[in-house]
Formats: C-alpha cells, structure tokens, sequence
C-alpha cells in the first residue's frame, strides 16, 4: 500500500524543462536551530520535495527542481518561515504542456 | 521605463487575463498585458477540460483556430477503492455533434494561440516580464505597476490583476487575503504519451472522439480530493489534487499519491507503455462562494483565480476566469464609455454583472458543499467508496448465498461503518449542500 519508496521525484523533474536564475533563488528559508511545523510539513508537501532536513537537523530549501506550485507559501509564509516570490520572468520552469 | 500611459494594465496571460486584454482591445482601449512566463501558457497547469460556450463568446471561430485534442463524447466517474471501482458512465452520440459543447486542451499550446488572438485585436504583450508590486498615488489608488524588467512604473487607468490562483500581487497589496490551506488544494500531473491509435482502443473512441474520467475514493487516503485521467489526441493527462490542509496534516507526498493512482489495477492498463514528458504541479481555488473576496477597487479589479472563480464539485475554472475577465473588461468599456473615472463606485459595475451570471450563481448554489467535504473527508472519501465497492461485490458474486441474506449483509456493513444517525445525517448534510 505504501507508495512512496519507489517514487523518486528527482526523476519526474527530469522530464522538465527549466531555466534556473543562478544565484537568485526565490524562495528562501528563515534561519532558525530547530524547525517549526510548518517548515517540516513541506518536507512531505512539497511536490518537487525541494525541502529537505540537513545534518544539522534544519531545513533547506533547492529551489532549482521547484515547480512553482505556491504550496510551500500558503503553508509556511504566514509564520514567516520562508520568503516567497515569482522567480525573474522567464526565469524558472517552462511548461511544455502545462 | 514605459513612458506611455494605458487605458488598461492586464496582469497575467491565462484564461482570465487574455479574455479581458482581448475584450478590452476590441473596444478600441490601449492594453498592455504583462506575463512572467517565457510565452503565455509556460506557467499554466490544467487538466485540461474546455468549454465551448465560453470561448465562442470570445472567439466563435475558435474550432477552426484553436489547438484542440479531442471533443468529449464521454464523462465517467469512478468510485475507487484499492482494488476496484464503482463507475458511472455517460456516452452520447449526440456530443457528436456540429459544434461540440467540451473538448480537452493542452494549457501550454492553447494559451499561446489564445494570446496570439490577444495581439491581433491590438493589445501589447510582454513575456518574460513578472509583475513586483502595485504602484498607488497619494490618495491610495491604484494607478499601475512596476516590473523585474525595468526601473521605474507603467501606468495605467485601471490593472487587471489576473494574475491566478496564488494572488501575489493582490494580497500583498492587501486587496485580499493569501491563500490558506483549507481554501485552495494542490494537484500533481503527468502527461502519458502513446501512439493515437493506442489510446483509442483503450478508451473506446474512433477519430477525433474524447472522454474523461474524474476519480475519487481511497486514492485520496481519506482527504478531500480528485484524481483525474482526460484522453489527448496523442497523451492522456493524469493527476490527482487534495486540499493543502489535508496535506499538511497527514504528511502524505503529492508524488506518493499519483504513483498509486497510477499503479490502481483499474488505471495501470490504461497507461501501459506510455512515456511520460512532464511532471507539473499547480493549486486550484476550492473555497466557492464564500472565499470570495472584494473583487474591485479604487483602479483595480481581479478575475479569475485570483479571485477564487473556480467551481470546485463540476471541476470548471478556465470557463469562470474566461467569463469574469470578458464581464471585467465589459464593465470597464462601459465606464470608460461614460467618460467617467475608474473608482471603485463606478467598476462596483463588474460585481453588479458578474453576480447576474452563471458565474455567481453557481458558486452560490454550492456555498455549503466545499465546507462539507472538507469536515467529513473521512466519510466521503474513505469510508463510502469502500461500503460501495463492498456493496457491488456482494451483488455481482454468485456464491450460493442467498439474496436476501447477501442484502442483509450490505445494509449491515453501512449501519456497522457509519451508524444509522450517522447514514441520516450524512445524506441530510448532502442534500442540504447540493440544493
Ligand atoms: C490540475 C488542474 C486541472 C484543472 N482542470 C480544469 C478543467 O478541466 N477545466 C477547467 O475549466 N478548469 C480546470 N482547472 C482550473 C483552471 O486551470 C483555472 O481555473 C484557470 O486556469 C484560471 O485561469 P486564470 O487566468 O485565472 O489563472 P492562470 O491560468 O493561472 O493564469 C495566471 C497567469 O498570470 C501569470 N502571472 C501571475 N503572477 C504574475 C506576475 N506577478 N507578473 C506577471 N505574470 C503573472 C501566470 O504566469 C499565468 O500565466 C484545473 C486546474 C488544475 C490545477
Ligand atoms: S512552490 Fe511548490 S514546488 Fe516550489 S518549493 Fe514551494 S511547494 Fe515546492
């Protein structure tokens, strides 16, 4: 029944096409020492899983593989827990299909 | 910087913001539309059904322009537990009609041919170019925009905020307030490529034919939430959404939730072989009617999903944000007509019509039913489907166990699952919300 071991976004990402804004990312997490609920919620929710728990126990965000759902914003920007905006226009991912 | 003034400013270039640019250029106005994505549709995710009736108000000619896939002459749904389905399917020859009434799209290629309409009928479109912020003069009014492309602010009249479901501009401006996690939800897609002939057989079709299938059950681990499989000329889009809360709270991953719609033993079939070309995810507005926000103001109106038009429980937005951006861009005509100022007294216009259209009307009709789903997700989305499957199993099994017994069974399992106060008050909550 569980799913999740055999899926690997990583790969779905793949098929993707995106122009990544070197040195820009736009989305940022809030330093912190241990990590809110929120900011933990988007490790699952995350649909690019662009969240990630670092060694130190912290979590980090990529944003190169992010799809630009809004979802990480609706769930952690009201704490202040991340910072969140459009990547530059033309910038970021390019729907095929869409 | 733009030296030049518009009449009219358009944020965005999907469904609602090219149907404004292309209603306000008709009128003769001078639009500007303003698009941060590479072309318009690169950002845009649907499933995608479209709706005839509200594009041919736009563009009649669509059928003989528009990169369509295929006409629907199909709807099933299908009630899914983990190793079966309930289905209900509606298939007439009558959709095989002359001016068929729904057709399934791909968003990318359909917004670009409907932006190229958007230039025809004179408006400027900028790509590539991401709105940052509303630019108020001394006495609060919005008077334009300023852009990541150039310093400094193009000015205008009146700003279109079409500007989809997240609403950055908007709410950061405080016209409205952000998403929140019980109002909007969250849908992954794939597009499955097979060869035409394929997908045909598959799905019983000849030509140019077309079917969907809207899916709900224990494929949504008990949220609140959809999955989704529209046949394409040559792919088959697939995807799933349930409501961000939801997400949020049970930690279940979006990605987890497609792989198991797609490895359902009623699903993988249909998908065998097929390559897949693209992985997107988007939200959708799930509020209805009373998410709603304040819809215009001192220069400013917003349409579309921006403003939460989306009807959630028939699955249609694009038609919502296409009408409320054409009754936007009428309403601004007429007060532009008058000679008159774009204050909010004067575009309270554009509420005044939209609420007289089926736009309103039909997110009012369901007022309740989003509220519903979401307190008893359980319920609907769990439970149900598996007393169903239970149900028709016992009914279609012959095993020499006599009917009425095999009757009792069912009725026990119901009463057993959910109680009889429970049964009452579950079909009463339903009805109440549908009325
Ligand atoms: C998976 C899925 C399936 C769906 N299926 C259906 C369906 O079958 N039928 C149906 O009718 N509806 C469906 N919908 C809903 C439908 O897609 C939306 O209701 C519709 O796209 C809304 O149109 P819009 O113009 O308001 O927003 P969008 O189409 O999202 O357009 C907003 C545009 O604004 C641009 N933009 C945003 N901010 C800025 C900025 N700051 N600067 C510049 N540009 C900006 C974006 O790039 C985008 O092009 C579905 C939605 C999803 C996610
Ligand atoms: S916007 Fe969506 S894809 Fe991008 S980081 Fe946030 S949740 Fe992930």
């Amino acid at each position: 029944m569980d799913a999740e071991p055999s899926v690997r976004v990583e790969d779905k990402l793949y098929y993707n096409r995106y122009l990544v804004d070197i040195g820009r990312p736009h989305v940022k997490v809030r330093a912190h020492t241990s990590p809110s609920p929120q900011l933990v919620a988007l490790l699952n929710a995350c649909p690019a899983r662009c969240y990630e728990l670092n060694d130190e126990g912290r979590v980090e965000v990529t944003v190169d593989g992010c799809i630009e759902c809004g979802t990480c914003r609706v769930i952690a920007e009201p704490t202040g827990d991340i910072q969140w905006s459009y990547p530059r226009g033309g910038y970021g991912v390019l729907f095929k299909f869409g | 910087m733009i030296e030049e003034r518009f009449d009219a400013i358009v944020v965005g270039a999907g469904m609602a913001g090219n149907a404004a640019a292309l209603s306000m250029a008709r009128q003769g106005m001078k639009v500007l539309q303003l698009e941060r994505g590479e072309y318009p549709g690169s950002k845009n995710v649907q499933g995608a059904i479209l709706y005839a009736d509200m594009m041919e108000k736009l563009i009649p000619e669509f059928r003989e322009e528009a990169p369509l896939e295929r006409h629907l002459v199909e709807q099933r749904f299908w009630m899914m537990d983990d190793r079966s389905h309930v289905g209900m399917h509606y298939r007439s020859d009558d959709f095989n009609e002359e001016r068929p009434n729904r057709y399934t799209i791909i968003r990318a290629q359909f917004d670009k041919w409907f932006s190229s309409k958007v230039r025809e009928a004179g408006a400027t479109v900028l790509c590539e170019t991401t709105v940052t912020e509303l630019v108020r003069d001394e006495r609060e009014r919005i008077v334009g925009v300023r852009t990541d492309r150039r310093d400094g602010e193009i000015h205008a009249d009146v700003v279109v905020l079409a500007e989809g479901v997240n609403g950055l501009l908007g709410t950061r401006a405080g016209l409205r307030a952000r998403p929140t996690p019980d109002n909007v939800a969250l849908a992954v897609k794939e597009m499955h490529f097979l060869p035409r002939e394929t997908i045909e057989a598959r799905f019983n079709l000849k030509g140019e034919e077309g079917v969907v299938i809207e899916a709900a059950g224990t494929i949504s681990r008990g949220m609140t939430g959809m999955g989704f499989i529209y046949a394409n000329k040559e792919c088959i889009s697939l995807g799933i959404g349930c409501l961000v809360a939801d997400f949020q709270r049970t930690g279940q991953t979006p990605y987890g939730l497609l792989d198991q719609f797609k490895r359902h033993p009623s699903v993988l079939p249909l998908l065998a072989g097929s390559e897949v070309k693209e992985y997107s995810a988007h939200l959708i507005p799930e509020g209805g009617y009373k998410s709603i926000p304040q819809l215009y103001g001192e220069g400013w109106v917003v349409v579309g999903d921006a403003a939460q038009l989306n009807n959630a429980v028939h699955r249609e937005g694009s038609n919502l944000a296409m009408t409320s951006g054409r009754i936007a861009a009428e309403a601004i005509g007429l007060v532009k007509s008058r000679g008159e100022p774009m204050t909010a007294t004067n575009l309270s216009l554009y509420k005044k019509m939209l609420d007289e259209s089926f736009v309103i009307k039909d997110l009012k009709k369901y007022k309740d039913l989003p509220p519903l789903m979401h307190t008893h997700s359980q319920n609907f989305f769990l439970t149900y489907p598996q007393l169903i499957s239970r149900a028709m199993q016992n009914f279609v099994r012959v095993d020499g166990t006599p009917k009425v017994e095999k009757e009792k069974a069912t009725l026990k399992s119901f009463v057993k699952a959910r109680s009889w106060m429970g049964l009452f008050g579950d079909a009463c909550r339903f009805a109440r919300a549908w009325r």
